[in-house]
Order: structure tokens, then sequence, then C-alpha cells
């Protein structure tokens, strides 16, 4: 990659970031508690989505692979209630396992 | 080390391994060992800089790559609101303080009880992850060769199992389960028909019928 890409990455990535934490505040311009309703919500209804991208993406289509089993596998220990390592942990293995046995 | 601290920890211990991916595909994409340097400390949106590096690997043009960058990027733009009033009022460590909100510890931030907590989880999140990101990066273009395929270890499944941990308490209410719901379902109706990043911004449409459940339970409970 060229510095120039990098360059413009780093200024969008930062500008993202800043319009976000600065920009917000100029527009609703001390009726921000008024959108706390939908801000709120924001995280669920965006970490639903990231989990559900990251779980099944493929290229350009979803696709239900090993992933998937890992990080179902990863859910039910969030339900049983494990620590936050366990559960990361559980994702992978039984990714990784998945995996090894459709490539034996 | 209180309990969000030591979270804060392991979440960024997961992605400091995410971040080992990320320099293995940077080296193998051609990037130089400054330029990865860079790229983690400065972009630091994890999504953003392994979508750039796999569209150069896969043969794409660098603006296809920083195209499909800025688009996963485009997201943090939408924590800013959720996390602003835990940040600094004034205005330049207000703005110093913006390059740390990502997808990690805007999620720390809003599983705590109270804002005092919910700023320490921010920062600590924030502090512990961009030094392990950063050094999972510039030990993935030195180990490069050795790891081979990250797949392998299962690494590609930690970040949306972690997730999972960190959407599960805002799925206690009502309101939160259907905007997750929502949201999940619109980024998968929305992903074969729109690029990378797309998705992730179409979800976000789902606060409303969220809200919609919020305000009617409100209704019933003040009648």
């Amino acid at each position: 990659m060229s510095w120039t890409s990098i360059v413009v990455l780093v200024v969008g990535a930062y500008g993202c970031k800043a319009f976000g934490v600065l920009g917000f505040g100029k527009i609703t311009d001390g009726t921000a508690a008024r959108f706390e309703p939908f801000t709120a919500l924001i995280p669920a209804a965006l970490f639903a989505a990231l989990i559900a991208v990251q779980t099944m993406a493929g290229d350009e289509t979803l696709v239900v692979d090993a992933r998937f089993a890992g990080v179902a596998a990863g859910a039910v220990a969030v339900w049983r209630r494990a620590p936050f390592i366990v559960v990361i942990f559980v994702a992978m293995i039984v990714t990784a396992a998945v995996r090894w046995q459709t490539w034996l | 080390m209180s309990g969000h601290r030591r979270e804060g920890f392991v979440l960024a211990t997961a992605t400091g391994i995410v971040g080992i991916t990320f320099g293995v595909l940077a080296d193998a994409a051609g990037l130089t060992p400054p330029q990865v340097i860079v790229m983690s400390a400065l972009v630091f949106t994890g999504a953003s800089q392994l979508a750039a590096v796999s569209v150069v690997a896969s043969g794409g043009s660098e603006g296809a790559a920083v195209g499909s960058a800025l688009l996963l990027a485009a997201r943090n733009a939408l924590y800013g609101p959720v996390v602003a009033r835990l940040l600094p009022a004034s205005w330049l460590p207000k703005a110093a303080s913006a390059q740390f909100v990502i997808d990690e510890t805007t999620a720390m931030a809003t599983i705590q009880d109270n804002d005092a907590d919910a700023a320490d989880a921010f920062w600590w999140t924030a502090i512990w992850l961009w030094t392990l990101w950063n050094a999972g990066s510039i030990l993935g273009v030195w180990l490069g060769a050795v790891i081979g395929e990250p797949e392998v270890w299962g690494l590609d499944a930690a970040f949306p199992a972690a997730f999972v941990a960190l959407l599960a308490p805002h799925l206690r209410h009502q309101p939160g389960r259907v905007a997750a719901f929502g949201g999940a379902a619109l980024a998968v109706v929305a992903t074969p028909i729109a690029p990378a990043g797309v998705p992730l911004l179409v979800a976000v449409f789902a606060v409303v019928p969220g809200w919609v459940v919020s305000t009617r339970g409100a209704t019933e409970a003040a009648t």
C-alpha cells in the first residue's frame, strides 16, 4: 500500500470517530438528552449486527461454517454464566475442532 | 483489579490475538513494518485495517481498499453519541479521546451500572487495547511465516464470541432485545446486496422498533 492511502485511512478513520463524539453534540445542541432513548439502544443493534456479520461473513455473501459452531458454543457459555475468558476460549477451541474434523 | 478492568484486559488480549492476524496478513499483503505500525497506532480500528489489507492481498485497487476500510470505520461515528458524556468536557481532550471510541471500548463502557465505572472501563479498555493491538500487530509481522493460517487456531471466532458476552447485558430489557434482533436481521439481509461495512450502518435503524417498544412499556407502566 502507498503511504498516501495509509494517511487517507488515518485521517478518515479518526474523522468518523471525531464526528461521532464532537459533531453529534453540535447537531443536537443541548437537546442530546432527547436522543438518549435512541442512543442507549445503538450498542444492542450494532453489536448484534457485528456478531452476525463476523460469524457468517464469506466472500460477498453469508456462510455457515466452523465459526458458527464456535460462536454458538460461546453463546451457550455466556448463558451458563462462564467467565469472559472461558467464553472466548470455548469459541476458539470449538471452531478449531470443527475445522480440523472437516479437513481430515 | 476490579471486575471491569480485568474484563477489559481479557478483551484486549483477545483483540491482541486478532492483531497478530492483522500483522500476518499485512505482511503478506506487502505492507512495510513502519506502515503496519502507523496503521495500528493511528487508524486503530481493527475491522477496517483487516479489510484494507485483505483487499490489497486479493489484488484489489488501493482505492477499493481504502473505501471498504472507511465504510467499516463509519460505524464508530455511531458510538460517539453513546459514550460522549463519559469523555472529558473540554474540547481538545475530548477530540483526543475520540481516537479510542471503537467497538470494544463502547462495549465495555455500556455494560457498567454507573457512569463512573463506565468511564473507568472505557479508559482501562482503551489503554490495554491500544497497547496489545499494537504489540499483536508487530508480533504478527515478525512471526508471519511461523503462524501460517490464523484460521487453524479458531482465531476468527474469538471476536464475535467476545461480543456475544458483551451483548448479553443489553438483552436484559425488551427494547434491547428488539434492537439486537432487528440489528442482526437488517445486517443479514443487507450483506448480500451492500458492500462490507454498510450492513452495520443499516443495522442502526433497529433502534426505532426498540424505542417504540420502550415507549409502549413506559405507557403501560404509567397507566
